[in-house]
């Protein structure tokens, strides 16, 4: 049954959060008998709530609190108030996410030594290495049932799949497959397998796709050391005398301020909302926020450098139909700068419903331009670029200096340029990806601009020495011995890979730390 | 208040023949815009309901589909008449968008222009807008997430109740 803690509790440990990162961490440790307190912004919807519609979807999940938007990006000019298309839920971005679930490679670990310097960009080698990671990869995927590993198989391709494989075919790329996705390919864990409904993007009716939501957070409750508290909005981590945090303010689901007593607190709140946090528990004794000594809470805000490129065809696709990443070409993720770029980048296939794609294709598009490439819809494949962006101290987190929320919280504001890098990646990329449509016959390709972020990484970042980063090789702040970090936001660099897998990687091997903290009575 | 009349069960296609004009595309008549051919009608409440033809021809040069009738168009802008009726810094906004539309148009206003191509030389000249923007931003909603235009561009939309594509052609793709 799940937990009931008293607020003023003080031996539970408090995650901010309860997506990817929260919500793993929170089960993780529950397992292992510890009483945890998950806070969550965002209602309770269970699967069976989930609609099949995009805007609808948006609205009943997605984070629309409001925040702004600064620097050269185009989402900032589209979308000014919408920087990061994210969660606010139980499940967090699990919820919306699309399941593909790669490990980095190695080099992405160390990209300072691996690339060299970068001008412009603040590249630094993860205190932590493949080899350390890959048990914890292990853990992870069996966890998710991440097809392509442990005997589970792929998923059948879709229609946009064979697109992109024929493609493949002709260009000669040769790493072309289904992809290795938290989706069911197989009945597993209580949980079907996939439908193919197509609606990946707006939660899984099915509960096919790996989600915390009807995963790991039900799966802490039967334990009886977890409660999720949803509709809880942390505000501000209070601290004593000595520096060690004592509990979380939070506004209840009434708007009423609330503080729950921690013994250990755990920010898992995503790359935008876990910064914001620590930066408005400013106090006395740290003026600059929590965690910050290094000046580098918010900095390094990283977004993958994507794109995506449609293309129109003679005949019918009907890519909609089956899986929404329903194949994955990986022959340019390598690290191969003859290529222009440092870093490289995946392709993986990408459908938006119709109403989707009016919004995204061409933010402020219109005319017959625009028109003509709804009309032809169903005669439409589409992939998404995910490559390496360049961390840069430039592209941050900030509290707004005005604007403040319903409970009074200054609003984060959202900074990003494009690096060069980027922006080379971004349109070689483009250019392969044409040349790949072209070969299968396409009329017509549009190379589609960044959607608001999905991917948001690399405002705490992790580091060997503190004077580099916020938190060390296990999430633990370096400044405040029972303060962590457990989302994205600890990525010291971004790889080219989704982010997810590293995500939970990083969260079993923190619960195995945190709890081992604990008993050696060192927090 | 708007009121869309799609023959039942608000207006008879009879009724709407009564009121309009037939053979005309669009036809103003007292507080209402009308498509007698295709019966179908749209009473304004705040906004001016020659406006209201205007911004509808307007939504088709924004987003021009010829495979779409104009009610979807029609449909698309009825909340800016809602939005009006409660907002009367709106409602201005709208009726001087609309007179600034016309007189940049000539003589007989912004429909009274022939080619879709005139029109759109007139809309570009006001793009930057507060005004365009409103109406195109909405519009790139309300236009494409109407279920009832999903079909004419061959998206199927909800398909959990359908049990998915997976008996239903997910991979169906022949040309290859
Ligand atoms: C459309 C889409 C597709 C994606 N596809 C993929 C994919 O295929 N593969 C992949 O690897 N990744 C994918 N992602 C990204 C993936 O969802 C995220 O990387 C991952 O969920 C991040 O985990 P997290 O724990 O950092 O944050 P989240 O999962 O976003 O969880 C953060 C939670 O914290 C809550 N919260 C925030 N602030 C507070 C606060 N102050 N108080 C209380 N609660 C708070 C939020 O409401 C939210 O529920 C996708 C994302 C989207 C949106
Ligand atoms: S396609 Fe598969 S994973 Fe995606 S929503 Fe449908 S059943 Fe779930």
């Amino acid at each position: 049954m799940a937990a009931s803690f008293d607020l003023k509790n003080d031996n539970v440990v408090v995650i901010i959060g309860s997506g990817a990162g929260g919500g793993t961490l929170g089960n993780e440790l529950a397992q292992k008998g510890v009483d945890v307190v998950i806070l969550e912004a965002g209602a309770r919807h269970e699967y069976e709530d989930f609609i099949n519609d995009e805007w609808g979807s948006f609205s009943q999940l997605a984070w629309t609190d409001k925040r702004t938007t600064s620097g050269d990006w185009r989402v900032s000019k589209d979308f000014p108030n919408l920087p990061a298309w994210i969660v606010k839920s139980v499940g967090g971005s699990t919820t919306h996410w699309a399941g593909a679930s790669l490990r980095f490679q190695e080099h992405e670990f160390k990209t300072l030594s691996t690339y060299g310097k970068v001008e412009g960009a603040n590249l630094l080698d993860w205190p932590v290495t493949l080899a350390e990671m890959e048990p914890y990869y292990a853990k992870a995927e069996a966890k998710m049932g991440v097809t392509g590993t442990n005997n589970w198989p792929r998923l059948p391709g879709n229609n946009n799949f064979k697109v992109l494989k024929a493609g493949a075919d002709k260009l000669g790329y040769k790493e072309c497959h289904t992809g290795n996705m938290a989706i069911n390919s197989v009945e597993r864990d209580d949980r079907n397998s996939c439908q193919q409904t197509g609606f990946c993007f707006q939660g899984c009716k099915w509960g096919a796709k790996w989600s915390t939501l009807y995963t790991e957070i039900p799966k802490g409750e039967a334990t009886g050391h977890l409660e999720v508290r949803p509709n809880a909005m942390a505000i501000k981590i209070n601290h004593d005398a000595a520096g060690k945090v004592t509990g979380v303010v939070y506004a209840d689901k009434d708007g009423k301020l609330q503080e729950q007593k921690a013994r250990v607190v755990a920010v898992a709140g995503n790359s935008i909302e876990s910064p914001r946090l620590l930066l408005n528990s400013e106090s006395a004794k740290f003026p600059h926020g929590l965690a910050n000594s290094s000046g580098q809470v918010g900095k390094n805000y990283m977004r993958h450098t994507t794109g995506s490129v449609y293309a129109i065809f003679d005949r019918p696709v009907h890519m909609y139909r089956g899986t929404t990443m329903a194949g994955i070409i990986r022959d340019e993720a390598r690290h191969d700068p003859s290529r222009g770029f440092v870093g490289g980048y995946e392709f993986e296939t990408l459908s938006l419903g119709l109403p989707f794609m009016a919004a995204f294709l061409n933010p402020g598009g219109w005319g017959r331009s625009f028109t003509t490439a709804l009309d032809h819809y169903d005669h439409m494949a589409g992939l998404w670029i995910v490559g390496e962006d360049m961390p840069r101290a430039e592209n941050r987190i900030t509290l707004h200096k005005d604007e403040k929320d319903a409970h009074g919280m200054p609003i984060a504001d959202v900074h990003f340029d494009d690096h060069p890098n980027d922006t080379a990646m971004r349109n070689h990329a483009y250019k392969q990806a044409t040349a790949l449509y072209d070969a299968v016959g396409a009329t017509r390709s549009f190379p589609t601009p960044p959607y608001p972020s999905t991917h948001n990484l690399g405002t705490n970042r992790m580091s060997e020495k503190a004077e580099d980063g916020v938190v060390n090789q296990h999430g633990q702040a370096h400044d405040i011995k029972n303060l962590f970090v457990s989302d994205g936001s600890q990525f010291t660099t971004g790889a080219a890979e989704n982010p997810t897998l590293t995500i939970v990687s990083l969260a079993i091997r923190q619960a195995e730390y945190i709890a081992s903290q604990m008993s050696a009575k060192t927090i | 208040m708007v009121t869309i009349y799609d023959g039942k069960p608000g207006l008879s296609r009879r009724e709407l023949l009564k009121r309009g004009g037939i053979g005309a595309l669009l036809v103003i008549s007292g507080s209402a815009v009308i498509s007698p051919e295709n019966a179908w009608g749209l009473e304004t409440s705040a906004l001016k309901p020659e406006t209201m033809a205007t911004l509808i021809q307007m939504a088709r040069d924004i987003y021009p589909h010829d495979q779409v009738p104009d009610k979807y168009y029609a449909i698309a802008v009825k909340g800016h008449d809602e939005q009006a009726g409660k907002d009367a810094a709106y409602k201005t906004m709208i009726e001087d968008g609309i007179a600034d539309l016309d007189k940049k148009s000539g003589e007989g206003g912004y429909r009274g222009l022939g080619w879709e191509e005139q029109r759109v030389a007139v809309l570009q000249q006001i793009e930057a807008t507060p005004f365009f923007q409103s109406i195109r931003g909405g519009l790139v909603v309300s236009l494409y997430n109407q279920q009832e235009v999903w079909p004419i561009f061959g998206y199927e939309g909800e398909s959990y109740s359908k049990g998915g594509y997976i008996a239903r052609g997910f991979d169906d793709i022949e040309w290859l």
